[in-house]
């Protein structure tokens, strides 16, 4: 349903067009004072904008924005439901906690590149055709490899290097998808798409589903899912710390397009199950597979890093895969799961990433650390930082999905959810296994980080008080940590909301 | 006209795909550019092309697909240029800092025929004292 004749449905387009109009005039700009002014005011409409949507789409609304008003399968539509609100509120959050956590770090584009980034993102949650998620990738990449780049480092170069060229091959392969789907069935709409496959001439069937398979390789090239997830660790352990915290919701956005293009082209979410459509549930038997996998190679990867950044980018790949297994299951209640489980591990591995920036800082003292503040090992003492513990402590527990963090209850969803399913042998042990194994290289890592590093170095504890601590990265830390804790408060509205999205995908 | 097409696009394809997974970044650029080249040109001949019909409206001719080529992929086809033009024109940006950074054009940094790849390891195994340690 269309909302009341009123500006609200003109809110659709805002998300996008804002921050690329801040970023535009915030380029012109030379003075700094007049920049984080535009900037202050992008990110906040950008929270209460999706704010608005969110409470605007809870009842049920979702509506179709057509750009220019051009009719319907010429011009560029946007659509608008709960799980693109959902999408608009997290990055909206998450660009304010990159943006504290920049603190005055960043470079001088870092502000624009910022808005490019968010528009990018916000367009790609907010598309209703093929080629526009395509075009928002670009955005949101060429915007990724510039906030990479931001800082200086070999590391970092080679680094940027591997991700441009990981992210240029899946763009072609991308490219290949969307032309093959355009040559079947004519169309490139979303929405268009799904009805035109269903009447598809069988001589045609077996395009559309290699069609549809290279696509999921795309978006599992962007969620990191094994075996197309090894450029994730060296690169977000080779950012910095304000660009590794917007970064976390980057994997995200290959979840979302495999919900929403998955979903609605191929009933990942069988609730319609009409087991006669030739291209049912196409993606549904790599998913799971293809997620545990990846789980158990996060889980490991966690356990052998020596590095705190790449420790929690292996944490981010254990999410990925995660979701990934989630959604693999196919059910509407593990959907549910993997929409309370997706927020939470975004803003879960933003605040990992900040902790352990926290406790680089603290070793390196006044000076900037360097690539041996952030090994896990117990050369450099840490005494008297209660606070940095505390926040390692806390971070640890949330991302690790204990109680009483949010993602204890997003992975008792998950474990319930599979209880229904014939996988759940699999999912449990797995999920369960990997959890522990993330305690364990989290456990491993604080001791090593925090207890161990007590001897002979009493010298240096002078030094480490005078440690750097960045008021703005406290405020990020703080910010993610609620909206955790708002999850966990409210669990019980917020898993209901995201159970009518999980039940409205099914039904698209 | 298909086969011809079809081997092109897969020459090319091949091509760049031999020369992307090679260690020089000079050949991972060429290599990436040949594929997006052959990916313009699949999208191109998945709008179904036909010799001698343009995708421009004439007077008094029907506005239909038997009389005219299909515009949208040539429009698509050409937004994908574009982007990957400019991708193309970043990663050789990377690629040349990183040479200039690292001192040679291999994809890991540094120049392996003169003795390994250069540049410091944030992942490394030394758990090398702290700046100041005693």
């Amino acid at each position: 349903m269309r909302p009341a004749e009123s500006l609200l449905p003109h809110l659709a387009v805002l998300p996008v067009a804002v921050p690329l109009l801040a970023g535009a005039v915030s380029l012109l700009l030379r003075n700094a004072g007049w920049v984080r002014a535009i900037t202050v005011v992008s990110l906040s409409a950008l929270l209460v904008m999706s704010l608005l949507l969110l409470g605007q789409t809870a009842g049920g609304a979702s509506w179709t924005y057509m750009l220019g008003d051009w009719p319907a399968p010429f011009g560029i539509a946007l659509a608008v439901d709960r799980l693109a609100a959902l999408m608009l509120t997290v990055t909206a959050v998450m660009g304010i906690a990159c943006r504290l956590a920049a603190g005055t770090d960043g470079s001088r584009r870092f502000d624009a590149l910022l808005q490019f980034q968010l528009a990018g993102l916000n367009g790609a949650f907010l598309t209703a055709d093929l080629f526009n998620l395509f075009v928002f990738f670009e955005v949101l990449l060429a915007a990724s490899y510039a906030l990479l780049l931001d800082g200086q480092g070999t590391a970092r170069l080679r680094a940027g290097l591997h991700y441009v060229t990981v992210n240029l091959l899946g763009s072609s392969l991308f490219l290949i998808a969307a032309a093959m789907f355009y040559g079947v069935a004519g169309t490139l709409n979303i929405a268009d798409l799904d009805g035109r496959l269903a009447t598809l001439p069988a001589s045609d069937v077996g395009l559309a589903q290699v069609a549809g398979l290279l696509l999921l390789a795309v978006f599992a090239i962007k969620a990191a899912a094994l075996p197309l997830g090894f450029w994730l660790p060296g690169t977000y352990g080779a950012a910095a710390v304000h660009v590794a915290v917007l970064f976390a919701v980057m994997t995200k956005v290959g979840i979302y397009s495999i919900l929403r293009v998955h979903g609605a082209l191929f009933e990942a979410v069988p609730q319609t199950a009409s087991a006669d459509l030739p291209l049912a549930g196409l993606a549904l038997p790599w998913l799971l597979p293809a997620g545990l996998a990846t789980l158990v190679l996060g889980a490991a990867g966690a356990l052998a890093a020596r590095d705190l950044r790449v420790l929690v980018a292996w944490l981010v790949v254990v999410s990925a895969g995660t979701l990934l297994a989630a959604l693999g299951l196919g059910t509407v209640s593990a959907t549910a799961a993997a929409l309370f489980y997706l927020p939470h591990s975004t803003f879960a591995a933003g605040a990992a990433f900040i902790a352990v920036e926290f406790i680089a800082r603290r070793r390196a003292g006044p000076s900037a650390p360097d690539a041996a503040d952030y090994r896990i090992n117990a050369a450099q003492p840490l005494r008297e930082t209660p606070w940095v513990a505390a926040l390692f402590f806390v971070s640890a527990l949330v991302i690790a999905g204990l109680p009483p963090g949010s993602g204890f209850i997003a992975k008792v969803l998950l474990l319930d959810a599979a209880a229904a399913t014939p996988a759940h042998g699999w999912v449990w042990s797995v999920v369960l296994i990997c959890s522990l194994v993330v305690v364990v290289a989290l456990a491993r890592c604080a001791s090593a980080v925090f207890w161990r590093s007590s001897t002979a170095d009493a010298l240096l504890v002078e030094t480490q008080r005078t440690a750097v601590g960045g008021r703005g990265l406290s405020l990020a830390v703080l910010l993610l940590l609620a909206c955790g804790l708002v999850m966990v408060v409210f669990a019980h509205p917020v898993s209901g909301f995201l159970r009518q999205t999980a039940v409205a995908l099914g039904a698209a | 006209m298909e086969l011809l097409l079809a081997t092109a696009i897969g020459a090319i394809t091949a091509t760049g795909v031999y020369l992307a997974l090679r260690s020089r970044t000079f050949e991972l650029v060429l290599g990436l550019t040949l594929i997006s080249y052959a990916v313009n040109l699949f999208i191109f001949a998945m709008g179904r092309p036909v010799a001698g019909r343009a995708p421009i409206l004439r007077e008094g001719v029907p506005t239909t697909l038997e009389h005219y080529t299909d515009p949208l992929p040539q429009a698509l086809v050409l937004t994908a240029i574009v982007i990957s033009f400019a991708m193309t024109a970043v990663l050789i940006v990377v690629a040349l800092k990183l040479r200039e950074a690292s001192g040679g054009d291999h994809v890991d940094g540094g120049d392996p025929v003169d003795g390994g790849p250069a540049g410091d390891d944030p992942a490394g195994d030394d758990d090398r004292p702290k700046r100041g340690a005693p």
